[in-house]
């Protein structure tokens, strides 16, 4: 069984205990305004454009066969997604990895390969995998085989959602984690609707589920100046996670603008949001707020 | 850090070196003595070692509890012209060279123009060693095959174990006599050889004890006239310490620091040993100290600081020998590797960290000194604490303490035949040197060029550089058929270098021997006096050899590139690439892309590459490991570089891994700079498929920024690396703190640092792919959190 994976990423340090192997599923039913992988958004593999490795030296235009991409006078490259075909020609053609391809099929053995390699650094940390994305649960066979395989090898298992999808397939899903990272962004659905795309409910709800599973989970909460930062939305946040049992920690991620160049490389250009990321002072008092709600709470991941 | 070591710091930090001419004025005189020119060479050592003793100058500074120097004020560095007399033109470049100058005064040039060089030119050792090479070893020195340690100092490369802390040199006389009466002068060939060499370790002893009386004597004197009450205790303590050590082994904390300076200035007088010297495991002889003065009162914890504090300064106050030509290219440096060691395993096999060993490392950090350099052995054994607390200082991005694996180096010590509780007392030193302290010579003789050598079987033994035929002709490298034949040209050629260097080698080791043996160093390395046999001739318990390979990242990257690209993907011909490397990749421009992108590089855990770094360790290994030396000694391997990459980079022409003719090679075990780019668990990955157990130690450098470490996970996990690595039996690491400018510089040139980790908010992303508004951020960033 394959999977569309955009990335692996090694000696991952921020997204679950230990030192962990980061696998990053390709698509998301999210489209967040500030998100940072916007290459995981999408359910098809895309080009990416790094001009900042470009030479300008134009064999990747002339590598093209569907007339895709083409300079300008001063040599920047671009393509014309509409005739792009994927076909990979112009990653050979390109010498310098300044055309790079988000998102490939990977088999679970492929991964399972990728983990091993780095199984010394898990045991001796206490890390594992963490599945992230993208969105996982969106891919849920791949990602139930995938973890089955890891779990079968006694390679410990993070799940890192956004907690949107089928009560069932999450329920499923979860149950073969060992600690679920679960991303909360805001509480009125109406807001969450309009930043995100899609309406909160199903992700509540399936937040509430967990506690049935007995499985720990950390709170991962994005801090989006003028979106989410406001005491309503957090006091909302506070009083839903004071009823849960088994949230352990929560992870305050303060918002960086490391996404927006992506979403240029891969000519999003129109759909994202540019904030001013939250000063430290803020971060530390929202820190504040949740401690004094009685939650451990950790900057980043 | 208290007012007195402020200020001890300062004057050694404000202090710029300078050349003194006082050793080489004593040195001339004694060898013109009639009594130096009648007596066997070991003899004349001990002879020219008393006069120093009795005629160098003395000082004790204010201020100072540790007292004794090497030179007549702080950072005044001695000459050595017995072993290389230099000429009044390097003295001129000495003195305005733009990094690790020295001061060269007027006094000195008339010494040397009219004493000095007269007497000694053509008759140093350095003279002596160049007229007996062969053509093929000048060659391949020239051409930058091979450097020569032995050329312009002296062997040295040991570090002292526990004798002085239990013995005083009245004891060691003692032992002297013993082994004297112990001669069979019926039977024994080499008895009078035996009978001098110990009536010179004697004289030694005594020119030591000499010199320790005269600093009793001159504290004593600045202790009558002193006004001030609390400094005229110390001079008078100052006194007693001196008249007590070295003579007598000593009893408290004070006199044991004291007792191994004055040893120290004792070995880094008698020659320019390669490495000052070293105590090694402080923490473990000192330990006894201690505990015994804190328990009877003699001591505080405070007190013991200001001390170390006082003895790490003298370590500062002692630059480097002055170093010319290809020596002074292949290790630039002030430093002399007078490497700490803390932790590790205790004699039986116990945890060795102790409280001091976490107090010397606070010492290390206040100090903040280039010298002594620090190291933390790690074993499973010992508490994660150590580790982590060696991993702060690190990161504020001073570059010590580095880190060794104990387990590693017991196991390499042993493979070499030593025995459990020799290994266990040793350790490393100089860089990464993994030796048994105060029991074995363990000598570098020079750098391998690895990647030279290729470029040699490449271009049918004729170096490119210069045109000239120095190598075998092994074949035309465009009538390989295969990589194996390629492999084996290599392979032959590699061979013919070492046998080059190891026959100089063994020239240059007989010659020490015979001509300049070290009395007095061998007074501390066992078996020296047992055997009456000098340290030079093979006098310690273990004798070892090496030759330090250069360049394997380079190496691996350079035979995958022609292995993927030339033979198995056939994307360009033999003829084509080395039409490209002879143009240095002018015109070729993508073509060094697709090395440089598209090719499999060591480092990354692709076994494609790290399978021809496994192949070209074991042939390098197999070429030397085991070979005899002539006194008795066995040949071994290791791969650093200090900073000898540099200079072997400008001596190699363009490479088929993309580099650049005249860039530097790769260093120590580390992959090609920025070409490791799957994090630090694939560069450890990689690093460990090489057998380390088989060397005698491996240098890996790693970078990271501040912000990955700030917080107290960020060192745990870093911490978690670090114990992965050791479990894999990897030997020692150090990090790089990455600076504000070092990010800078992979801002201009990202394909050089594509390697590069840095903390973003939340995560951690390669450097050169974040924008550019947010790396002048991270830069701002580790400005502000740098020091």
């Amino acid at each position: 069984m394959n999977g569309l994976i955009f990335d692996l990423k090694h000696y991952a340090v921020h997204d679950g205990p230990g030192i962990r192997l980061n696998v990053f599923f390709k698509g998301c039913p999210l489209h967040c305004l500030w998100c940072h992988n916007p290459e995981g958004i999408s359910f098809q593999p895309e080009l990416m454009l790094m001009p900042n490795r470009c030479a300008h030296c134009g064999d990747c235009v002339r590598s093209c066969r569907y007339e895709a991409l083409s300079q300008n006078s001063e040599g920047v490259v671009s393509v014309d997604r509409t005739r792009c075909t994927l076909c990979r020609d112009c990653l050979e053609a390109c010498q310098r990895e300044a055309i790079a391809m988000a998102g490939q099929e990977m088999s679970v053995d492929e991964v399972v390969n990728e983990a091993e390699k780095d199984r010394i650094f898990f045991e001796q940390s206490g890390g594992g995998v963490t599945l992230t994305g993208g969105e996982p649960l969106a891919q849920p066979a791949f990602a139930a085989s995938l973890m089955g395989e890891l779990k079968k090898r006694s390679i410990q298992v993070a799940l890192d959602t956004s907690g949107y999808a089928d009560p069932e397939v999450f329920l499923q899903l979860a149950k073969k984690a060992d600690l679920i990272l679960f991303d909360l962004k805001i509480m009125d659905n109406k807001k969450h609707r309009k930043y995100t795309g899609v309406a909160n409910d199903m992700i509540l709800d399936n937040l509430k589920s967990l506690d049935k599973l007995g499985i720990p989970v950390w709170v991962r909460l994005p801090l989006i100046p003028g979106v989410n930062d406001d005491v309503e939305n957090l006091e909302a946040m506070a009083n839903f996670l004071s009823g849960l049992k088994l949230i352990k920690m929560i992870n305050v991620l303060p918002y960086h603008k490391g996404g927006v160049e992506k979403f240029y490389r891969l000519g999003r250009d129109n759909e994202f949001a540019v904030y001013t990321p939250p000063s430290e002072d803020k971060v530390e008092a929202v820190i504040e707020f949740f401690k004094n709600k009685g939650f451990r709470v950790k900057k980043g991941g | 850090m208290n007012q007195r070591v402020k200020k001890l710091r300062e004057q050694s930090l404000n202090t710029r070196p300078s050349i003194s001419s006082e050793r080489a004025r004593i040195v001339t005189e004694a060898y013109r003595s009639p009594e130096v020119q009648t007596a066997s060479f070991p003899v004349q050592r001990a002879l020219v070692f008393k006069a120093l003793m009795e005629k160098k100058s003395i000082f004790i500074d204010e201020g100072e509890l540790i007292v004794g120097e090497r030179g007549p004020a702080h950072k005044a560095t001695p000459t050595y012209p017995e072993v290389c007399c230099h000429s009044l033109e390097d003295l001129e470049i000495l003195n305005s060279r733009p990094k690790t100058s020295f001061a060269v005064d007027e006094e000195t040039l008339r010494l040397y123009h009219d004493e000095i060089i007269p007497y000694w030119d053509g008759r140093s050792m350095r003279d002596q060693i160049f007229a007996q090479m062969t053509p093929e070893w000048k060659a391949a020195y020239e051409a930058g095959i091979f450097t020569e340690f032995m050329e312009q100092r002296t062997p040295g490369h040991t570090v002292l174990g526990d004798k002085i802390y239990k013995k005083g040199l009245l004891d060691i006389r003692k032992d002297i006599e013993e082994s004297l009466a112990q001669i069979d002068f019926l039977n024994d060939p080499e008895a009078f050889d035996k009978q001098e060499e110990l009536k010179a370790m004697a004289i030694c002893a005594e020119a030591l004890i000499t010199y320790a009386r005269r600093q009793a004597d001159l504290a004593r004197e600045m202790a009558a006239k002193e006004k001030n009450s609390e400094r005229k205790k110390e001079l008078e303590k100052i006194a007693a310490t001196c008249d007590w050590v070295p003579a007598k082994a000593p009893r408290d904390f004070w006199e044991a620091l004291q007792y191994y300076w004055f040893v120290h200035v004792g070995v880094t007088t008698e020659y320019n040993t390669w490495d000052s010297f070293n105590p090694g495991r402080l923490d473990q002889h000192l330990y006894p100290f201690y505990k015994k003065g804190l328990e009877d009162g003699t001591l505080s914890e405070d007190w013991a600081k200001e001390l170390l504090q006082a003895f790490w300064v003298k370590f500062n106050n002692q630059p480097a020998p002055p170093k010319v030509g290809v020596t002074a290219e292949e290790s630039g440096t002030y430093t002399d590797f007078a490497l700490i060691n803390l932790g590790g395993l205790k004699p039986d096999g116990q945890d060795g960290v102790n409280e001091l060993s976490y107090l010397i490392l606070d010492v290390i950090e206040e100090m903040r000194l280039l010298q002594p350099s620090s190291m933390v052995q790690v074993s499973q054994k010992n508490p994660d604490p150590l580790l982590l607390r060696a991993l702060k200082i690190i990161r504020t991005g001073f570059g010590q303490p580095s880190i060794f694996n104990t387990d590693a180096i017991i196991q390499e010590l042993l493979r070499q035949g030593k025995n459990l509780e020799d290994a266990r007392k040793g350790g490393a030193s100089g860089c990464v040197e993994a030796g048994a302290f105060g029991t074995e010579a363990y000598i570098l003789t020079g750098y391998f060029n690895i990647p030279k050598v290729f470029e040699i079987t490449l271009n049918n033994g004729i170096d490119p550089r210069t045109g000239k035929k120095i190598g075998l002709e092994t074949g035309e490298a465009v009538n390989f058929q295969s990589f194996d034949e390629l492999m084996k040209a290599f392979e032959k050629q590699m061979q013919y270098f070492i046998d080059i260097k190891i026959r100089g080698n063994n020239l240059i080791e007989k010659l020490y021997a015979t001509y300049l043996p070290a009395p007095f160093l061998s007074l501390f390395i066992d078996d020296c006096i047992v055997k009456g046999k000098d340290y030079h001739d093979g006098g310690a318990r273990y004798n070892t050899r090496y030759i330090q390979g250069v360049g394997l990242g380079s190496i691996t990257d350079i035979l995958a590139s022609v292995k993927h690209n030339v033979f198995d993907h056939k994307v360009l011909t033999m003829a084509e690439l080395l039409e490209a490397l002879n143009r240095n990749f002018e015109g070729h421009e993508r073509l060094r892309d697709r090395f440089i992108n598209k090719t499999p590089k060591y480092g990354n855990d692709d076994d494609y590459a790290d399978n021809l770094a496994r192949q070209v360790f074991e042939t390098y290994f197999k070429t030397i490991d085991g070979r005899p030396t002539v006194c008795g000694g066995t040949y071994r391997i290791n791969l650093l570089p200090t900073t000898v990459h540099v200079y072997f980079g400008k001596v190699t022409g363009a490479t088929p891994d993309g580099r650049l003719a005249g860039e530097p090679l790769s260093e120590g075990i580390s992959p090609v700079q920025g070409m490791d780019r799957k994090g630090p668990t694939a560069v450890i990955k990689s690093v460990s498929k090489i057998d380390h157990l088989k060397t005698g130690g491996t240098l890996l450098n790693q970078k990271f920024t501040p912000q990955l470490l700030a917080d107290e996970e960020g060192l745990v996990k870093l911490k978690d690396l670090i114990r992965a690595y050791f479990k894999l039996m990897g030997h020692h690491v150090q990090f790089n703190v990455v600076t504000a400018d070092t990010l800078r510089q992979a801002q201009k040139f990202p394909e050089k640092y594509r390697d590069l980790i840095v903390r973003v908010a939340g995560y951690s992303d390669y450097f050169v792919d974040c924008a550019k508004e947010l790396q002048d951020e991270i830069i701002r960033r580790t400005e502000h959190q740098g020091l």
